[in-house]
């Protein structure tokens, strides 16, 4: 009875069913304004998940990820859709998003937007973040070990809400010579983000929370998403909350970055908060970065670079991505490989030998990625031949 | 015998003009502010006393008041001054809540029509930064954007802030940014934007100073990324020459560049306005806890001042006293408190003096 209930109702409700039948009420229940749910391993245990290519960097480093995660046996298998940043049809990126749709979980790199083409080409990234309702862009700055930078020991966790605010992309010329852009800031929206953060903080085991923001300039706007921030934070006593007018953040955050635990914030603040604390960690090729929803998660870098002044000369710096291609894997729970290749990680960024340019060294992205493959292999599980 | 008195008044007028007129004093508008304003502003005419600086200072209050019709404006004659100097230099001024009044900086932006907002960002000796190579500018559109103030609740829930940006005023900063390029000696221009989310607005910014770039073809010009600009000023800052930028995004920079230096108890800033009006001042707060006990820190104003000169042509005095403001710095025996030492106000004043005076 229970198979019949479950056949009958896994096109409307998806993959979120699957082998969770036997509580067939309360998984549905527990689904609910839960951040994502991982999709169940299908084809003898093995997880598919989307792969988009990108533009610059993005293809050769992806290509070590996959690279790494067949030499040592990780179940996952990547559906590769290329999204071609020239084309003026939205065809590719709304392939990829069907994939995403699809296997629930993608690793991508970041495709290029030619600012100069005319304004309703727009931006394939937020095209897609938009369409897959990926509200949370999560980004966790580490000051990793070997790495040197002004201020050491940082440990920041930034939320940044990924849909409205600035990039709501509604613009027009009332009169000729005047443009108008609509900075967008929703209730639900703001509640949303705020509660995301909070729950991460306290799943975490952080204490303070800080909302960024421009309210005394942006009254209603900022106003109603500090507000909303408020309103969450009071059913989250054991967590403290303040906040803090963006200018000031960037300036403290260049002479005392400790003093910050957890921020949340809205679109654009997000952008320029995370790249600073990216430059303070060590730069974009050292933090990855996370995009969840409710139904999906997609895995990228932190700063979204292309990097085309560096690509196909093997001297981009694969930590970030293959740090995404952990959290990726996090998000599958399959913890243990995502231990076992973050160790290797941390351990190559010990040797300064192996510095890749951007923070230093001579190394080529190809002498990181084998010495964390012999890092691996000499841990002990099975890998295949190098 | 009247018309013998009348003679010599009138040729003691003229002889004390031609005077003037042959020393080259200029005068100009001091707005001392609250809190520390005043003290501040003071250490600063001392200053500028001992390094014989032609100017002549005329103090004003900006307190606002209702005119006629119920619109607050500043009093007419600090507006009269202002007009007639051309230049003013401002100390902190206190914003009070409930006052019923705007901001007293936003009255007195739209008053002089200030649209540029010009902030240089260098490394002090002796008051260690992590970061020691800064020698940037930024320079901010101060009108518009997304400052406009433009708000509404569009249903329950759903609030729309616009974010205006106009060919003109766009154009009339970059002008300003290249005219600043050349006039100081920098190198490039680099236009700062995010055209690849807002299209339209930036779009149109970026291409009003690709238009201006065209006729300033000795300084370089490019763009660049807001994010990709906060990640490289905070990891190398001094790849950076002269910044140009909408409202927001100046707001963000240029207090992210003061914090490189040191924060803003050191950063000079001038407001340029339509018709040659130019106001300098010192962007902190008036800290009403030190207030009256010559605690403050008198370097943001005076470093201001200097900007000052500067702009209107008497390098000479700038050179002087901004070095003998930097030795006292570097020298680190007679420091205020904020800048880590336990000296007075009045102490800090009377070194640079007597440097001043020892460099003639």
């Amino acid at each position: 009875m229970m198979a019949t209930l479950t056949k009958a109702f896994k096109p409307i409700l998806g993959r979120q069913l699957g082998n969770t039948a036997k509580v067939f009420g309360a998984a549905v229940n527990s689904q609910r304004g839960k951040p994502t749910y991982p999709p169940p391993a299908k084809y003898g245990g093995r997880h598919t998940v989307t792969l988009i290519p990108g533009d610059g960097i993005g293809p050769e480093l992806l290509n070590h990820v996959r690279e790494l995660f067949r030499f040592s046996c990780v179940p996952v298998d990547f559906e590769v859709v290329h999204v071609n940043s020239a084309s003026t049809s939205e065809d590719d990126i709304n392939n990829a998003i069907m994939a995403i749709r699809r296997n629930g979980v993608a690793l991508k790199g970041n495709v290029e937007t030619n600012h100069t083409m005319p304004p309703n080409h727009k931006s394939r990234n937020n095209l897609l973040r938009t369409s897959l309702d990926l509200y949370a862009n999560m980004m966790h700055c580490q000051s990793l070990p070997g790495v040197q930078t002004r201020h050491k020991n940082i440990d920041i966790i930034i939320i940044r809400e990924n849909t409205e605010g600035e990039y709501s992309s509604l613009e027009h010329e009332s009169v000729s010579g005047v443009v108008e852009s609509l900075k967008i800031i929703t209730r639900n929206n703001s509640l949303r983000i705020a509660d995301y953060a909070f729950r991460l903080a306290r799943d975490k085991g952080r204490r303070r929370v800080t909302a960024v923001h421009k309210a005394n300039i942006m009254k209603l706007g900022d106003g109603l998403f500090l507000q909303c921030c408020k309103e969450v934070a009071s059913g989250y006593p054991d967590i403290e909350f303040d906040s803090m007018i963006v200018d000031n953040t960037t300036m403290q955050l260049v002479s005392k970055p400790h003093q910050f635990d957890v921020m949340v914030m809205p679109n654009l603040y997000g952008n320029v908060v995370s790249n600073v604390c990216a430059g303070l960690v060590g730069g974009p090729g050292l933090v990855p970065g996370a995009n969840y929803g409710r139904d999906y998660a997609v895995f990228e870098t932190a700063t979204r670079n292309t990097g085309k002044s560096i690509s196909n000369r093997n001297i981009a710096n694969p930590t970030a991505m293959l740090l995404a291609s952990c959290l990726m894997l996090d998000h599958l729970k399959l913890h243990d490989y995502a231990n076992m290749i973050r160790g290797a990680i941390l351990t190559t960024m010990n040797e300064t030998r192996l510095h890749t340019v951007d923070i230093g060294g001579q190394g080529t992205t190809s002498e990181v990625v084998q010495s964390i493959m012999r890092i691996i292999q000499s841990g002990g599980p099975l890998t295949t031949e190098i | 015998f009247g018309g013998k008195t009348w003679y010599i008044k009138v040729s003691f007028t003229c002889l004390k003009s031609k005077y003037l007129e042959e020393l080259n004093i200029q005068t100009v508008t001091l707005i001392p502010g609250d809190g520390i304003g005043p003290e501040i502003s003071t250490a600063v005419m001392k200053i500028f006393e001992a390094a014989k600086a032609p100017i002549q200072w005329e103090e004003r209050n900006v307190t606002a008041i209702k005119g006629p019709g119920g619109r607050w404006m500043i009093p007419p004659e600090a507006k009269e001054s202002m007009n007639k100097n051309k230049i003013g230099l401002k100390g902190p001024l206190k914003t009070p809540i409930a006052a019923g009044h705007p901001s007293m900086n936003l009255l007195l932006r739209k008053t002089f029509d200030l649209y540029a907002n010009v902030r240089p960002c260098v490394s002090i000796e002796g008051f260690k930064t992590p970061y020691t190579d800064v020698d940037l500018v930024t320079i901010r559109e101060n009108t518009e954007g997304e400052y406009s103030g433009i708000e509404h609740l569009i249903v329950d829930g759903v609030v729309q802030s616009i974010k205006l940006i106009t060919e003109e005023a766009s154009r009339r900063i970059a002008e300003y940014a290249f005219e600043y390029a050349r006039n100081n000696q920098r190198t490039s221009v680099t236009a700062v934007h995010k055209a690849n989310i807002m299209r339209m607005s930036d779009g149109l910014f970026l291409r009003k100073c690709r238009e201006v770039a065209e006729n300033y073809k000795d300084v370089k010009f490019t763009e660049m990324y807001l994010d990709t600009v906060c990640l490289n000023m905070v990891q190398d800052p001094s790849h950076f020459d002269v910044l140009v930028m909408p409202n927001l995004y100046g707001d963000i920079l240029s207090d992210l560049c003061a914090g490189l230096i040191g924060g803003l108890g050191v950063t000079p800033s001038g407001n340029i306005g339509a018709n040659g009006v130019a106001i300098f001042e010192s962007v902190h707060g008036t800290a009403p806890d030190i207030a009256g006990k010559d605690l403050a820190n008198p370097t943001a104003l005076l470093l201001s001042a200097v900007m000052m000169l500067r702009h209107m042509g008497l390098h000479g005095h700038a050179k002087k006293i901004e070095t003998a403001c930097f030795d006292t710095i570097r020298d680190e025996k007679v420091l205020t408190k904020d800048l880590g030492g336990n000296a007075k106000c009045s102490e800090f004043t009377a070194d640079i003096c007597r440097r001043v005076q020892d460099m003639d």
